[in-house]
C-alpha cells in the first residue's frame, strides 16, 4: 500500500525532472550572446522567428518592475490595516472572504476587466500601462494573502507590551510588528512578482504585441517573454521556431524558479529565525 | 474618538501622525473591495445589453458559438462542454495520484525526502503556465498521438493532462496542510490501541482532515477551470459540441482570450464574451465559496 503512495509521489517528481528537463535539453543550445541581446528579428515568411529574446525579456521585466510599484504597497498596506486595526471583528472576516475570492478569479477574467475598463473606457488603449494594472489587480488579493499570514504569524504578546509601554498604534506596528513580519511579507512578494512575470492571458488582450520592441513610455505596446512562447509554438517555420521557444521558455523558468527558490530559502530561515 | 481616555488631549503631531496612517492604510484596504465591486459591475454591466437582446436561455442551452456567421449563434454550450470535459477528466487524473503524494510527503516521507519533495512541489506551482502549453503542444501531443492514435493531435486529453500536472501542486499543498493540522493526539491514540500505520492513516487521519482534502480538490478544480494558457495550446481550440476526448476542444477561457483580440468594443460578440466571462466568474466564485466554507468549518473543529 505505502509502495502505491510512493509511486505517486514518483509520478510527481517525474513530471517535473521531464518537463524541466525537455525544456532544459531543448533549450540551452539556442543560449548565445546573440540571443540575450538581439530583438526577434522576421525570417523571408515574415515570421518572427530569428534574433534573440531581447526585448521579449526587457518587456517582461518592465510589466514585473510596474507591477511592484503599482500593486506592492496597496497589497502590504491594505492587508496590514485588516489585522492590524480591525483584527477579527465580523467586518474584517468577511473583508478577507473578499480577497480569497478575488485570489481564484481566473486570469483571463482579470484581462477582460483590463480590457473593458481600462483598455476601452479609460482609455489607454492597448499598453504597457494597461497589461501593468491588469497584471497588479491580478497579484493584488496574492500580496494581501500573504502578508496577512506573515503579520498574524507575530505574537500578539509583543503588541500588547509595546502599547502598554506608551508607543502608539504605528509605532508598535513600525518598530515592533513589520521587522518580524519582513521575511514573510517579502516572500509573498517575490512569488506575487513571479506570477506576474509568467502570465501570459492578461497581457494577451491588454497589449502586448508581435513586434513592438522595447517601449518609450507607458502607452506604447510591448513584448514579453511568455507570449513570445506562445507566438513561437503558432508559426508556420516550427524548425526554427520551436527551438527558439524552448530557449526562451528555459530563459522564463529560470526567472521564475529563481524568484521562487529565493522566497522558499528566505521563508525556511526565517521559520528557524523566530520561533514563538 | 473623543470619548477615549488621553486622545483628545494630545491631539499634536503623534495624533496626526496616528490617523494619516489610519486613512492611508484604510484606502488601501478599501481597494481591494472596490475592484471586486468593478469585476462585478463591469462583467454584469457588459453582459446585460447581450443577454437582453439575445436572451439568457439561448446562451446557456445554445449548441452553437458561432459569432462571426450571419445570422450569428452565441450558444456557450460548446465552450462549457469544453471547459468541463478537460477539467473533469483532469481531476480524475489529478485527484487519485495528488492524494497519494499527500499521503507519502505527510504520514510516509522521511523528513529528508520531506525536504526535497516539497519544495519540488512548490516548484511544480510556480512553473508558468505557458511553458506547461509549451510542452503539452509539442511534447505530450506526440507522445499521445502515438499511443492513442486521436483524431485530432491538440485534443481535450492533451488538454486534460496537463492540466491535471497543474492541478496537483494545489491539491497537495492543501490538502498536506490538511492532514497536518490533524492533532497529533488522535494518531497516538489510534497507534496506542494497536492500529497500525495504514490502518491509522485510513481510519483516523483521513476522515479527520476530509474537509481540507475536499476543499484541495475544490480550488485544484477551481484552477483548471480558469486556467487559459496551458489549454489554448494544448487542445487545437475548435469549436465544437463533443465529449469525445481525443477531438479538439475550445474552452471558455479559451474562447474568450481568442475572440477579445477580434471583437471591438460595442459589438455584439464583444457584449457575448462578457457573459461568458460572467459565466466562468460566476463557476469559479461558486467554487471558491464552497472551498472557503468547507476550511472554515473544518478550522473550527480543530482549533
Amino acid at each position: 500500500m505505502f509502495g502505491l503512495f510512493r509511486t505517486c509521489a514518483l509520478i510527481v517528481v517525474l513530471a517535473l525532472v521531464v518537463i524541466i528537463g525537455y525544456v532544459f535539453i531543448n533549450g540551452i543550445g539556442k543560449w548565445s550572446v546573440n540571443f540575450f541581446t538581439q530583438d526577434p528579428r522576421p525570417d523571408l515568411h515574415g515570421a518572427l522567428v530569428l534574433g534573440g529574446i531581447f526585448s521579449p525579456l526587457i518587456g517582461t521585466l518592465m510589466l514585473m518592475l510596474l507591477v511592484l510599484v503599482i500593486a506592492i504597497p496597496v497589497g502590504v498596506l491594505g492587508a496590514l490595516f485588516l489585522v492590524e486595526y480591525w483584527g477579527s471583528s465580523r467586518t474584517s472576516r468577511a473583508w478577507w472572504i473578499v480577497v480569497n475570492n478575488l485570489a481564484g478569479v481566473p486570469s483571463i477574467v482579470w484581462g477582460l476587466l483590463g480590457v473593458a475598463l481600462l483598455v476601452y473606457y479609460l482609455q489607454f488603449g492597448l499598453s504597457l500601462i494597461a497589461a501593468a494594472i491588469t497584471l497588479s489587480l491580478l497579484v493584488l488579493p496574492l500580496i494581501m494573502v500573504a502578508t496577512k499570514e506573515a503579520v498574524e504569524a507575530v505574537p500578539s504578546s509583543l503588541r500588547e507590551a509595546s502599547i502598554s509601554l506608551g508607543a502608539t498604534k504605528w509605532q508598535t506596528i513600525r518598530h515592533h510588528v513589520l521587522p518580524y513580519s519582513a521575511s514573510g511579507i517579502l516572500t509573498g512578494i517575490i512569488l506575487s512578482l513571479a506570477r506576474a512575470g509568467g502570465e501570459t492571458a492578461p497581457i494577451l488582450v491588454t497589449g502586448v504585441a508581435v513586434n513592438a520592441g522595447i517601449p518609450g513610455s507607458l502607452s506604447d505596446q510591448f513584448q514579453a517573454l511568455p507570449y513570445y512562447i506562445y507566438l513561437m509554438t503558432q508559426t508556420t517555420n516550427r524548425t526554427q521556431a520551436y527551438g527558439m521557444a524552448y530557449g526562451a521558455a528555459l530563459v522564463l523558468i529560470l526567472l521564475i524558479i529563481g524568484l521562487s527558490l529565493t522566497a522558499i530559502i528566505l521563508r525556511a530561515r526565517y521559520r528557524e529565525k523566530y520561533r514563538w | 474618538m473623543a470619548t477615549k481616555i488621553g486622545i483628545k488631549k494630545k491631539k499634536g503631531l503623534k495624533y496626526l501622525i496616528e490617523s494619516t496612517v489610519w486613512g492611508t492604510l484604510f484606502f488601501c484596504s478599501l481597494i481591494s473591495v472596490i475592484i471586486l465591486l468593478l469585476v462585478f459591475t463591469y462583467l454584469i454591466g457588459n453582459a446585460l445589453p447581450f443577454f437582453s437582446k439575445f436572451g439568457i436561455w439561448g446562451f446557456l442551452s445554445g449548441l452553437d458559438w458561432n459569432p462571426t456567421a450571419t445570422p450569428p449563434s452565441f450558444g456557450v454550450l460548446p465552450l462549457l462542454m469544453g471547459t468541463v470535459l478537460v477539467s473533469f477528466v483532469g481531476a480524475l487524473v489529478a485527484i487519485p495520484i495528488g492524494l497519494g503524494c499527500t499521503i507519502y510527503l505527510s504520514e510516509i516521507a522521511s523528513p529528508r525526502v520531506k525536504k526535497y519533495l516539497k519544495p519540488a512541489i512548490e516548484v511544480l506551482a510556480g512553473i508558468p503556465s505557458v511553458v506547461y502549453g509549451l510542452f503539452a503542444a509539442l511534447v505530450l501531443s506526440d507522445w499521445l498521438s502515438i499511443v492513442f492514435n486521436p483524431t485530432s493531435r491538440l485534443n481535450a486529453l492533451n488538454g486534460a493532462l496537463i492540466l491535471a500536472i497543474m492541478m496537483i501542486p494545489i491539491l497537495v499543498s492543501i490538502a498536506e496542510e490538511a492532514m497536518n493540522s490533524v492533532p497529533k493526539s488522535l494518531k497516538e491514540a489510534s497507534m496506542a490501541l494497536g492500529a497500525n500505520r495504514w490502518e491509522t492513516i485510513r481510519r483516523t487521519i483521513i476522515p479527520a482532515a476530509l474537509p481540507g482534502i475536499v476543499a484541495a480538490i475544490v480550488l485544484s478544480i477551481g484552477r483548471a477551470v480558469g486556467e487559459t494558457m496551458a489549454v489554448i495550446m494544448a487542445t487545437g481550440n475548435a469549436t465544437q459540441f463533443t465529449t469525445n476526448i481525443f477531438a479538439s476542444v475550445r474552452t471558455m477561457t479559451a474562447g474568450l482570450a481568442i475572440d477579445i483580440q477580434e471583437t471591438g468594443a460595442g459589438s455584439d460578440h464583444y457584449y457575448a464574451l462578457f457573459a461568458v466571462g460572467l459565466l466562468l466568474f460566476a463557476i469559479t466564485f461558486g467554487i471558491n465559496l464552497i472551498a472557503d466554507y468547507v476550511l472554515a468549518r473544518f478550522k473550527e473543529a480543530y482549533k
